[in-house]
């Protein structure tokens, strides 16, 4: 049923509909609008057989969704930024013992300076950590990537977290095609656990590993994240069937067939590439969109595949490994690795930074010129930076920086001036 | 207490299991149907006062749930000892997870049990001193507050043991431990710190609450099956002496603990909703020295001039419990 809703209603709608168990909610923006649709349907009885349980802490929401799922409860919980900082060693243990939790990222910023707004070095921050992450595109997307996280989750035995840009989509009204009872139940089963803490079956979950057999173990968490290469466009397939709707799968691809530049990029930003590279065709330059729908497992072929034509590759991130340059150029680098196409990084959206059509569309004309450098960051500021390094030079007790900087941009009074 | 019906210590023994009492009066470990929850062959100390606890405490919670129990562990000694690859001493279902998030675990456990509508499955969390009253405390007073259905049972050894003897916020005054070592003008851990985690949980206001040791095991096994009748979050602390840690001789664990009783050192008590209910009287109340002196942590106020001063203190500590908990009669 076609219906006008915010992203993070559809996103309870659907995970509502996928019949959790267990739900943990801990507030943060911009994710927090799911958990309360989530707390209100459990409260009024709309969702039923869930227990909807307020936690003092990100850590023990994913912890108490590690007990569920051990438990046989299909678990869910939801966070962003700070919070998916909070309960890193969680996400690493609910990976580590195998449990199919399903997990919301609603992708925002990491501080210091505190920003609540998008860019996705949260979830960046845990792409090593044995889950899968899949990013969704539009409110639709994520909608439906929840309903086939579930099914990937349990199939693989494997935590899913589903990526979507906060604000940008969480909070965005848009058209959602809602799926009815009846159909999300054909297309995702019932939970049945491959281990489970049975009276009745005794089980020991979690015990300590030494060298013996650690490698081994930890390999195994490798091989089904290579399974999940074949699974996720599998089940993308059956809900196809099912729903009628492409959503989900290992990438997308828009006008690549015969494009010199290929852009990739994730999330919501896909929309804006998409726009500009339709103007930059009508002006006759061949460039054409990737957007990375599973970012773990990482399509290494579909990528390399889908790309081997191109003359260059731009991968727009909205996120930075400080000290070297980019996160997914990084991962495309090895996917095309041993080919002449440069693989140009692009830092975009940092902390929130709309990234313009105007901006995207001089960015790749700049690349098809080959005036790109191997790393550039979208609209810096360039005045603001050498002011600060300028003060830094010049006096010792320069100050706080974040500080520092917006009071030069005049974003802050200061006293007396 | 309600169990003073029937006083074992009269024996003189300290043995539980009397063959002379009714069956129904039995100790839950005398009994041949004893769960055996944690297996013998595990690879805790000789004189393990956790190891102890925990086959006394869980077998009792196994009997009065009638074996429908599942058990979620904090790190620590008593998941290292249980659980090396590819063995495990648990015969009940059990998970460990990490080193803080014990309580909220647990939770989770009972809520898929009640989303399954399995009330008959019960919960049980359990960690040390330092999985407890340190880094698992965040997750152990929101499991409270929530009057989640699980018993945390603490096993406090006073220091973090499976790291190698350092202080916790469990570590009494003036004890060594490698990250308070006897050195120095106040050799051993300071005084005025630490927190007393029965007292934080009566504050919950949750249905139970007790403290334990492992000289009383008929105490340990009631306390436990009395938790076990009541649903909401409950919360027992268990005093296990660590011959390791402490430097005490292995023989010693049920003694050091009849001492820390019987000097009013680690007071004995229930409460529930917030209120003390019933505390284990001392029978000879004994001097701090004498609980001290067995332990080579505490050397430093010995030898050939002893610190009066600060044997002092800790003797103002026990007279402090006993007057606060009317440990004497």
């Amino acid at each position: 049923m076609l219906e006008q809703c915010e992203g993070s209603h559809a996103v309870a709608k659907a995970v509502a509909l996928s019949r959790p168990e267990v739900i943990c909610a801990y507030p943060i923006s911009p994710q927090t609008h799911i958990v309360e649709g989530l707390g209100q349907m459990v409260k009024s009885g709309d969702l039923t057989s869930c227990e909807f349980i307020n936690v003092e802490s990100e850590f023990a929401a994913l912890s108490v969704a590690i007990g569920a799922s051990a438990a046989g409860a299909r678990s869910y919980t939801a966070t962003a930024s700070q919070g998916l900082l909070f309960m890193a060693e969680a996400v690493y243990n609910a990976s580590g013992l195998g449990l199919p939790i399903v997990m919301t990222v609603a992708n925002r910023a990491i501080g210091a300076p505190i920003n609540i707004w998008n860019d996705h070095t949260d979830s960046m921050s845990m792409r090593d950590a044995g889950w899968l992450q899949i990013f969704a595109e539009t409110n639709q997307e994520a909608l439906d990537l929840h309903i086939q996280a579930f099914k990937i989750a349990e199939e693989l035995s494997l935590p899913v977290m589903v990526c979507m840009d906060g604000f940008i989509l969480t909070h965005a009204y848009e058209r959602v095609d809602m799926p009815d009872q009846a159909q999300v139940d054909r297309f995702l089963p019932p939970y049945e656990p491959r281990q489970v803490l049975d009276p009745n079956d005794p089980v020991t979950i979690g015990a300590m590993v030494g060298p013996e057999a650690f490698t081994e173990v930890r390999y195994l968490a490798h091989a089904k994240q290579m399974q999940a290469l074949d699974l996720i466009p599998q089940i993308a397939a059956e809900f196809k069937k099912e729903f009628g709707r492409d959503s989900g799968g290992l990438i997308k691809t828009y006008q690549t067939e015969d494009a010199e530049t290929i852009v990739i990029a994730l999330g919501s930003v896909l929309g804006t590439i998409k726009d500009t590279v339709d103007d930059l065709r009508a002006e006759g330059v061949k460039v054409g969109v990737l957007g990375i729908t599973s970012y773990r497992p990482f399509p290494i072929s579909a990528i390399r595949d889908a790309t081997a034509h191109a003359k260059r590759i731009v991968v727009i991130e909205k996120c930075f490994a400080v000290g070297i340059g980019g996160i997914v150029s990084r991962d495309v680098r090895s996917a095309v690795r041993n080919r002449p196409q440069p693989v140009l990084t692009v830092v975009a959206g940092l902390g929130g930074r709309a990234i313009t059509k105007a901006s995207v569309h001089q960015l790749l004309l700049d690349a098809i010129a080959d005036k790109l450098e191997l790393l550039t960051f979208l609209d810096l500021d360039w005045a603001v930076v050498n002011r600060v390094l300028e003060r830094e030079k010049t006096q010792r007790r320069s100050g706080p920086i974040a500080e520092g900087i917006l009071r030069d941009m005049g974003t802050v009074l200061v006293p007396g001036a | 207490m309600e169990q003073s019906l029937v006083k074992f210590y009269q024996t003189g023994t300290f043995t539980v299991g009397n063959r002379l009492l009714a069956p129904e009066q039995r100790s839950v470990q005398s009994g041949a149907a004893r769960s055996n929850s944690l297996n013998s062959g595990h690879r805790a100390c000789q004189g393990c006062g956790e190891a102890l606890g925990a086959r006394y405490a869980i077998d009792a919670a196994m009997a009065a749930t009638n074996g429908q129990l599942i058990a979620a562990n904090a790190t620590g000694c008593l998941e290292v000892f249980s659980t090396p690859y590819p063995e495990t001493s648990w015969q009940m279902p059990w998970i460990h997870s990490l080193f803080g998030n014990t309580a909220a675990v647990a939770t989770g456990i009972a809520a898929a049990m009640k989303a399954k509508g399995r009330n008959d499955v019960r919960v049980v969390a359990q960690g040390g001193d330092g999985g407890t009253t340190d880094i698992g405390f965040g997750c152990l007073s929101g499991m409270f507050e929530r009057n989640d259905d699980v018993l945390y049972i603490c096993y406090d050894n006073e220091a973090y043991m499976n790291t190698g003897v350092q202080r916790s916020s469990a570590t009494p005054p003036a004890a060594r431990t490698a990250t308070t070592m006897a050195v120095g003008e106040h050799p051993g851990n300071e005084f005025g710190q630490g927190k007393n985690v029965p007292q934080i949980a009566m504050a919950h206001e949750i249905p139970y609450v007790a403290t334990a040791t492992v000289a009383d095991l008929r105490d340990l096994e009631y306390k436990v099956t009395k938790a076990m009748s009541v649903r909401g979050a409950r919360y027992i602390h268990i005093f296990v002496p660590c011959p390791l840690g402490w430097g005490a001789a292995s023989h010693d664990t049920i003694k050091l603990s009849r001492l820390a009783v019987e000097s009013g050192v680690f007071p004995v008590f229930e409460a529930e909703r917030g209120e003390v209910t019933g505390v284990l009287k001392i029978r000879h109340q004994v001097p701090v020295e004498d609980y001290l002196k067995p332990q080579k942590r505490f050397a430093h106020l010995f030898g050939k001039k002893p610190d009066v001063a600060t044997l002092a203190r800790l003797q103002a500590r026990a007279d402090r419990n006993i007057r606060r908990f009317g440990l004497l009669t």
